[in-house]
């Protein structure tokens, strides 16, 4: 006769996902409770692998763009520029300055849509209902300028290598510059909302505390890493596409939890309203293609390009053989190196707070399975 | 918003004045000038004109002759290869003539490729977007469908 009972077992291991709500996707997490304790937790993660690298080396450098807006779905624009500047540079192709400016808008106004989803997401996560439509709201402004410009919504394709393909429209000026009259009063709805808000504070406050020393050891960037203290940014860091002509600031947060994590993506937004202020005042003139050739054949080379996406350090590694074709592209997705600070986080919380914590990550499945 | 004296701080907490500011966002909202809900099959949204949707071949409005010259170019641009055109020579003019055209929407990822390579602009993504079919055969369209375009159910309302 077995002494112990199920009743006596002190750890308990349970699945959370991969279709749980609050995984943003399809992520499985295996964790390990004790009570309602959180003693350890295991990541699986593939259940959306569609094998985007390998998809590469078998498409065109040109017909591989399209590809990479698949993988951070929410952010395609960035996906898309990262995926640019790394085969320009390979080409060694300079991009005009009226193509990088408007680059520079695109990107910002996807870095607002993309905390926008992450905002409205992760405080309906921790029960918060009423931001998610208005983010929802202000998001489908920017999608409908996504449109009008290049045609699609969401995954945008919106960039070529070598600059634009299309010119901006009519009103694009106007539209965008509405935009930002109508957004910051809004950014301000939020913090009314949630800032504030003692159900807020107690779920975000000290909750998946991640801090400067540990943020590097894990490699985890964007703005988990600037919400433990530290002013790292790309954009500033190394810029690219013009960014060093603009004026804004890194906001950085103090302790490292989710509460900062949310104060520094408000601030980040705010402050991306203010760069495309400034690029929309300098918007040069001229062409917006630079000079590529019709069939694209990079000399043989690897090149390491990485941006500033919404959600961190986006990279890729491009090897080229020679040929029409790369002969390997890796990408370095935020969301996944972001990702395997789970664990570190989780530890010695409750269960409710790994949803919080999941949310405070900023994942997209799509690019860590990629 | 947090800044204050200690007795400021007990008020906002004693009296939900963090509770009632936010209350008082979602009650500005419920005039009905702020509706943003789109009634979608009644109302048409409106589609931008450089929406990438539905596929056409373009057909010469005059003589209804396709404007295609079977250069390939589309399929060649193409990443997800979905695109098949099949030409003859015609013995007399020495020309390339487009037999069969297939498009296949259903891997389509409207990237809008084959419409930049298309030389002669015969090939075109419009703002067509009702491209549901009840058969994944009907989702592979041939030439006549790519001239004529998508016909989606109208609902009365």
């Amino acid at each position: 006769m077995p002494d112990s009972t199920f009743l006596d077992a002190t750890e308990l291991v349970l699945n959370m996902g991969p279709q749980h709500p609050s995984t943003h996707g399809v992520l499985r997490v295996i964790l390990k409770l004790d009570g309602e304790k959180v003693i350890g937790t295991e990541c699986v993660i593939g259940y959306l692998h569609r094998g985007i690298e390998k998809i590469a080396e078998n498409r065109t450098y040109a017909q591989f763009a399209p590809y990479v807006d698949r993988m951070d779905y929410v952010a395609a624009v960035s996906n898309g520029l990262g995926y640019c500047l790394a085969v320009e540079k390979l080409l060694g192709v300079e991009v005009p300055p009226r193509a990088q400016a408007v680059r520079v808008i695109l990107t910002e106004l996807n870095r607002i849509a993309s905390h926008l989803i992450w905002l409205g997401t992760h405080a309906l996560d921790v029960g918060a209902i009423t931001p998610l439509f208005y983010c929802m709201r202000e998001r489908e402004e920017i999608l409908n300028i996504f449109e009008k410009y290049c045609g699609a919504r969401l995954t945008t394709h919106a960039f070529r290598i070598g600059g634009l393909q299309y010119e901006t429209y009519d009103t694009f000026e106007q539209d965008v510059r509405a935009f930002c009259d109508m957004f910051l009063p809004k950014v301000d709805e939020y913090e009314e909302l949630l800032t504030g808000n003692r159900i807020w504070i107690g779920r975000l406050r000290n909750v998946g505390i991640l801090t400067a020393e540990e943020c590097k050891a894990y490699g985890v960037t964007g703005p988990l890493l600037r919400a433990a203290g530290v002013k790292w940014d790309l954009r500033k860091a190394q810029p690219y596409s013009g960014y060093e002509q603009y004026d804004f600031e890194i906001p950085t947060g103090t302790i490292g939890d989710s509460y900062d994590r949310y104060l520094v993506r408000i601030q980040e937004m705010r402050q991306s309203v203010r760069i495309i202020r400034q690029a929309l005042d300098g918007l040069p003139g001229g062409p917006i293609m630079g000079k590529v050739p019709k069939v694209i054949k990079p000399p043989v080379g690897e090149v390491y390009v990485s941006i500033e996406a919404p959600k961190g350090e986006l990279g890729y590694y491009i090897v080229s053989d020679g040929s029409t074709q790369p002969y390997r592209v890796r990408v370095r997705p935020p969301s996944f190196v972001n990702l395997q600070a789970l664990d570190k986080m989780c530890r010695g919380a409750l269960v409710a707070d790994v949803v919080v914590v999941i949310g405070t990550i900023d994942i997209v499945l799509g690019e860590v399975d990629r | 918003m947090k800044q204050g004296g200690a007795l400021r701080r007990f008020l906002r907490k004693v009296l939900f004045i963090d509770l009632i500011e936010g209350l008082w966002v979602t009650f500005r909202y419920q005039q009905p000038k702020y509706i943003y809900t789109e009634q979608y099959p009644a109302e048409r949204p409106k589609i931008a004109e450089r929406y990438r949707g539905a596929p056409r071949l373009n057909t010469n409005p005059e003589t209804g002759e396709t404007l295609c010259i079977a250069c390939n170019l589309c399929a060649l641009a193409c990443p997800e290869n979905l695109i098949v055109v099949n030409s003859e020579r015609d013995e007399k003019t020495r020309r390339k003539v487009l037999t069969t055209f297939t498009y296949d929407t259903s891997r389509c990822m409207f990237c809008g490729l084959c419409e930049d390579a298309c030389p002669v602009d015969a090939l075109e993504l419009t703002q067509d977007f009702e491209l549901a079919s009840y058969s994944r055969e009907g989702a592979i369209w041939d030439r006549q469908m790519l001239e004529e375009g998508p016909r989606p159910t109208k609902y009365a309302y």
